[in-house]
């Protein structure tokens, strides 16, 4: 019975390289997709994850000359702009021209909300490493996260906010037309008001505003003890700077969205004594973190964010599938190099790749150990880090409760 | 109530911004009845202009008054050398044909200073460097004003005057409104038409440029598409106060930075861009003129 599938596989094989046309050249590639914002508001986000898959796949070329199962690994990288439309048409150029085998992407849930749709669609996994918000990983089986929820993650802020700094008054300063931070806030005032504080104002903005003067002057008249941020980079390295001008000194506490080599450069000392909770601390002593901390620092000379930690961690997790898949079952992997995008050996192919990413257990990444739950969710403690003097410091690690 | 007050400070501020790029859509809109959309553009210019310059000179490491100024002085005059070139390069030889055309060039050479600015610039956002450092000035009554603030206010209103004393009190603004009131009439009168159409086009865009710089100073984030909100803003504050006449664009773009600080304060902030064009449609079904355009306006 075995062997009269693998005849039939093989012969399907065959059938789909001859219909695949005496042009085209069989795929001799596993051609991984990428999508991020290379450019745009938070480019950072999409360089970074560039740079973290990059040396992922630098490592394979060093220990398996690029090579898994005999197939030469490839990414190609598309750049969304930083926008959810675009997001969309870039995953539709990876699934539909690229043909690639899986996709790794994107930080910001928008766009992983816009994309996962598509990948489970066409039947190929995609792993963000780095969106927090619940519902990406909703959008079916074929969609993966390497890091914690934003209910998780608002929650450990809330309990910094209300157990570490002892604040009771809390102003919310969230970006309305974004998933993430709009996740974040919904999430954070409901464990901020179970701990017994209260949300004495709320406040929204538009990614790419440049003024806040508005918004954080009302703030300011309901005299909170800190405000809650939970946007990107830029917005709050801007909203840093003009709330300290406006003569407001409280801390502002945010989520991972704060994640940016750029963040000080924007903020500047406005952001001292301000906090946020954030997926790794640099100045920890875990060997694979300060290992993979050496290696990035030789290759782009500055130190790596969280964001490119978790590509690393993805692309990896990614590599160790293929890798099982090579070995456990090498007529099926052939199915991966099939360039026929629909054909039913490929699917089988992507859903074989998509059960053994699901079942990833104790991965001991950078980032932390990863186990993916039913949900096909990562589930990490987070750190929460203080901005000092310009750096950012570690200051505590807060687990599920 | 100090909460008011604080919002009124931010909003003269900002308003004051407005007014200065509206001065120059109005300016040009007096001369060539043409709606220059190129103009937010110009105002991204001069934002990068300033950091080239700040840059150049080293204000970013060493910020003296001296070097701030010099910032936006080099600013002011790319922006000028630009604005020349613009109304030489795309203007002038579509001044005979339609009007429409006229719109379609403006809006052409829109596009092309954005996408050209991504070319140079590069996509991503920029910040501009402290030339000025941020201190903060008590008002009393718990309204603060920072020292930036107090420099976008003094330099704005310091360049109105400027441009009020040149369109009434020199020869080349007495040209300017004789233009404005009829090409062919100022002609006949021995004013050369062109030079003072470029030189209209020069001034508007130094205005621009100093407000590019002036809000970089305080909003630090600038990129090649910065421009087009606050140009399209402040053309709706243009046609607020009336567009053609100096003085509405001024009281134009403080209505409108006013009427937008309020509505984030205390109607929500999602409405900020609305309000502006909510504005525009009231002014149009209320007074089509504008605040202050009547027919005896001065037109420049």
């Amino acid at each position: 019975m075995k062997s009269s599938i693998r005849l039939n596989l093989t012969l399907a094989a065959a059938l789909a390289l001859v219909l695949s046309g005496c042009g085209s050249t069989p795929n001799e590639e596993l051609v991984i997709g990428e999508y991020g914002s290379l450019t745009g508001n938070d480019a950072t986000f999409g360089t970074s994850t560039k740079t973290g898959v990059e040396i992922a796949l630098d490592e394979l070329v060093a220990q398996h000359q690029g090579m898994i199962g005999g197939v030469k690994v490839k990414v190609v990288v598309e750049d969304d702009q930083g926008k959810p439309e675009e997001a969309a048409t870039a995953v539709q150029k990876l699934v539909n021209q690229d043909r690639v085998i899986a996709v790794i992407g994107e930080v910001a849930s928008s766009r992983s909300l816009a994309g996962a749709p598509i990948c489970q669609a066409a039947g190929v996994p995609m792993i963000t490493p780095s969106s927090t918000n619940p519902r990406v990983t909703q959008q079916g089986d074929y969609i993966f996260r390497m890091c914690f929820l934003d209910d998780f993650q608002a929650s450990v802020v809330a309990r910094f906010t209300a157990l570490h700094l002892k604040l009771k008054k809390v102003a919310i300063l969230k970006d309305v037309k974004n998933d993430y931070s709009v996740g974040l806030a919904k999430y954070f005032t409901d464990s901020f008001t179970a701990l017994g504080g209260s949300i004495v104002a709320e406040s929204d903005y538009s990614a790419g505003d440049q003024d806040f003067r508005g918004q954080l002057t009302a703030i300011k008249a309901k005299h909170p003890e800190a405000i809650f941020v939970p946007g990107y980079y830029t917005e709050v390295g801007l909203i840093a700077r003009q709330s300290r001008e406006l003569g407001i000194k409280v801390p502002l506490v945010g989520g991972d969205g704060w994640e940016s080599a750029q963040l000080i450069g924007i903020g500047g000392s406005a952001l001292n004594g301000c906090y946020y909770s954030n997926h790794w601390a640099l100045d920890l002593p875990d060997p694979a973190l300060q290992s993979f901390l050496a290696t990035y620092k030789a290759k782009f000379h500055s130190d790596p964010d969280a964001i490119g930690g978790l590509a690393y961690d993805a692309a990896n997790v990614l590599f160790t599938a293929l890798q099982k898949l090579a070995e456990q079952d090498p007529d099926t992997f052939k199915g991966l190099s099939s360039t026929k995008a629909g054909s039913d050996l490929r699917k089988r192919a992507t859903k074989k790749l998509r059960d053994l990413i699901a079942t990833t257990t104790n991965f001991k990444g950078v980032t932390g150990t990863i186990t993916l739950d039913e949900n096909r969710n990562a589930s990490k403690p987070a750190v929460v880090l203080e901005i000092k003097d310009g750096k950012k410091v570690y200051n505590t690690t807060i687990g599920p409760a | 109530m100090s909460e008011f007050l604080q919002q009124l400070v931010n909003g003269v501020t900002w308003g004051s911004v407005y007014a200065l790029i509206a001065l120059g859509y109005t300016m040009v809109y007096g001369i060539l009845r043409l709606i220059n959309f190129a103009h937010g553009d110009v105002y991204m210019l001069g934002a990068f202009f300033g950091l080239y310059a700040a840059q150049w000179i080293g204000a970013a490491d060493h910020p003296t008054p001296v070097r701030a100024f010099v910032v936006l002085v080099a600013a002011m005059l790319g922006c000028g050398a630009v604005g020349a070139i613009i109304e030489r390069a795309a203007y002038k030889p579509v001044r005979r044909s339609s009007r429409l055309a006229a719109l379609i060039t403006a809006i052409g050479v829109s596009l092309l200073l954005e996408n050209g600015g991504i070319l140079v610039f590069g996509p991503n956002p920029r910040f501009f460097p402290q030339i000025v450092p941020s201190s903060q000035i008590s008002l009393g009554h718990g309204v603060s004003i920072s020292n930036q603030q107090v420099i976008i206010l003094v330099i704005s209103t310091g360049l109105m005057f400027a441009l009020r004393f040149i369109v009434l009190n020199t020869r080349v603004g007495k040209a300017m409104r004789a233009v404005s009131h009829n090409h062919m009439a100022a002609a006949l009168m021995g004013i050369s038409v062109d030079r003072i159409i470029t030189f209209t086009f020069v001034l508007g865009s130094m205005l621009a440029a100093a407000a590019g710089v002036l809000v970089a100073l305080q909003n630090p984030k600038i990129d090649p598409l910065m421009g087009i909100m606050p140009g399209l803003k402040a053309f709706v504050a243009a046609v607020l106060g009336g567009i053609g006449n100096i003085p509405g664009a001024v009281l134009g773009g403080l209505v409108m930075g006013i009427a937008e600080v309020l509505v984030v304060g205390y109607v929500s902030p999602s409405y900020r861009d609305a309000i502006a064009f909510v504005l525009l449609i009231v002014i149009l079904l209320v007074r089509p003129t504008g605040i202050l355009g009547t027919q005896a306006a001065e037109k420049v």
